[in-house]
């Protein structure tokens, strides 16, 4: 196939995945655009197929069957609450993918005498950097959020200039081949050094702050994807790597923002460590806490007028977003009025406690994004708080010494009557005390949070 | 085309990509973010063209014909897991009511 008539099939491919995207702005038409990517891809994979004719076809058929067949598997099965780690994976291969080709591309065109054009080599260098970067810090995000390592963040004295000396000489190596020393041995160091830098800059982000940190990941592989197509003169590559590098930066940013904080406030500044004032504070809080049975707060949300539920990621882990919805059934055959209210970081993803709700068949309409479920709260009867704990703590609004002060919550404590469905007393993922649960309003049901909401049912039905 | 024309031209397309992507993703609600995140984690899955362009070069050393195969690999995987993942996220947004059981009786 000819260079140019491959170029212009591309250009039918870029369109596709800008259409994708396009398409996302509504639930109602983003599946169809997510299908018209995977179409664009499909062709792109044809496309390439033709072009590199016989060479190899058997070993790249097989590689794709490889890979394609464990994607497959991993997609199918995964469950949705163990969405982000999937994503994490997925991304991770892909940063991957980026840094072997820059190692195949060097080794390409360093044989012949005179230097590789600056371009072509800042393109490997810079590719293999970020790819490596973006492969082994997806691998630490997946890892945590699976639990394979601790969530908590770990910190180290002198973390910072270790962290900083890594990415130094794995910059230093590379730029030294971009200035023309052809060993390939430079860029062997700087994948390693930037496989380690990888780890070490993920390792001490405590694993509620992980979203932020997949979506920059996705951005360094689209970034390091864009950058392996000036070594490879693709402009799929380029087009495509960039649309998700410039998307990524931004989402990265909406999201730190809606927790109201820097993104350098998220990378390097250990959110969640349980310091001893913080802790000495805590405990020194008392006050006390009222726990309610399952009749008790049956009787509360059957005879209330409007009840609103406010999802966390405890929901998720317990798998009760089906049951929710069938508390919410119930009450809405009484008469009550029901609505979710979600906060922009609820769950691990931004939009992660939609997705949950979604596939529990809650109709999108009903769920309620933080700017409009916030004024509801003053006429709300009972807000159910389930597996919730950082986004309705009432500290964020006005103790100043808090870690989480200044991010935007859900003022759930406006309502008549909050319900917390809480596990035990232990502090949520952020590790901070949470005084809405010593508030007055506040009742404690304690339990894993599906079987709080089956007993919920069951005494709602009796009723 | 000279290599700096082209060059020039790749540079171009480059900054109109980053104009390009701000400006679609600024109209994706929070509700749909994450399967943003993942629709964009298949995007760049993209980077398979570049994989197979390096395994299928012709008289490549053992290096490159390791590395290029575990690249397809990883690339591959990358493409499939995400649109899949994305698909499986996508298809629970129902829009209005659910087909409503007979109501109340």
């Amino acid at each position: 196939m000819s260079y140019n008539l491959s170029n212009l099939l591309y250009l039918i491919t870029i369109v596709a995945f800008v259409l994708a995207l396009r398409f996302l702005s509504s639930p109602a038409h983003a599946r169809r655009g997510n299908q018209i990517g995977a179409a664009g891809m499909i062709l792109a994979i044809v496309v390439t197929w033709l072009k590199v004719g016989s060479t190899s076809w058997w070993a790249i058929a097989l590689a794709m069957l490889i890979g394609g067949s464990f994607g497959a598997v991993a997609a199918r099965r995964v469950r949705m609450t163990a969405m982000p780690q999937m994503v994490a994976l997925f991304n991770g291969v892909g940063g991957g993918a980026a840094a072997l080709i820059a190692l195949a591309e060097l080794h390409r065109v360093l044989p012949p005498p005179g230097a590789p054009k600056v371009d072509i080599s800042l393109g490997i260098v810079l590719s293999a950097l970020i790819g490596s970067i973006s492969f082994s810090g997806s691998m630490v995000a997946f890892a945590k959020l699976q639990e394979l390592i601790g969530g908590r963040p770990i910190t180290y004295a002198g973390q910072q200039f270790v962290n900083g000396a890594l990415f130094i000489g794995a910059l230093g190596c590379g730029i030294a081949l971009v200035g023309g020393v052809q060993d390939e041995w430079l860029l062997w160091v700087t994948i390693a050094a930037s496989l380690l830098f990888g780890v070490l800059f993920v390792l001490p982000i405590g694993g509620a702050d992980m979203p932020v940190v997949i979506s920059l990941l996705n951005a360094f592989t689209g970034i390091a994807v864009a950058l392996g197509g000036f070594e490879l003169e693709n402009n799929l590559l380029i087009v495509a790597g960039m649309l998700v590098g410039a998307s990524g930066t931004l989402l990265t940013l909406m999201m730190a923002r809606a927790m109201n904080r820097s993104v350098a406030n998220v990378l390097f500044g250990a959110f969640g460590q349980v310091t001893a004032e913080a802790a000495a504070v805590a405990a020194g809080d008392g006050g006390t806490v009222r726990s309610a049975s399952a009749e008790d707060v049956a009787v509360m949300l059957a005879y209330a007028h409007k009840v609103v539920f406010v999802p966390g990621y405890g929901l998720a882990v317990a798998q009760a977003q089906h049951d929710v919805r069938q508390l919410a059934d119930l009450l809405e055959e009484k008469g009550v009025e029901v609505s979710y209210a979600i906060h922009p970081v609820a769950g691990r993803m931004p939009g992660h406690m939609n997705v949950l709700l979604a596939e529990a068949n809650v109709p999108y309409p009903q769920l309620k994004e933080m700017d409009d479920a916030n004024p509801e709260f003053s006429r709300t009867d009972v807000a159910v708080v389930v597996g919730a704990n950082d986004v309705v703590n009432p500290d964020a609004r006005a103790n100043r010494s808090s870690p989480i002060y200044g991010m935007p919550i859900l003022d759930v404590d406006d309502a008549q009557a909050v319900v917390v469905l809480k596990r035990s007393m232990n502090p949520g993922f952020a590790g901070i005390e949470n005084p809405l649960f010593y508030n007055p309003k506040t009742v404690m049901l304690f339990g894993d949070a599906k079987e709080s909401i089956m007993k919920l049912v069951a005494d709602v039905k009796n009723l | 085309m000279s290599h700096d024309t082209l060059l020039v031209f790749e540079v171009t397309i480059l900054v109109l990509a980053i104009f390009l992507g701000v400006e679609v993703i600024s109209k994706v609600p929070t509700l749909l973010h994450t399967p943003l995140m993942s629709g964009t984690n298949a995007i760049h899955g993209v980077v398979i063209v570049g994989a197979m362009i390096v395994l299928g070069q012709p008289d490549k050393s053992a290096f490159t014909w390791i590395v290029g195969f575990a690249a397809v690999v990883l690339a591959s995987a990358n493409v499939v897991g995400g649109f899949v993942v994305t698909d499986r996220m996508l298809e629970m947004f129902k829009s209005r009511e659910r087909p409503k059981k007979p109501d109340g009786t």
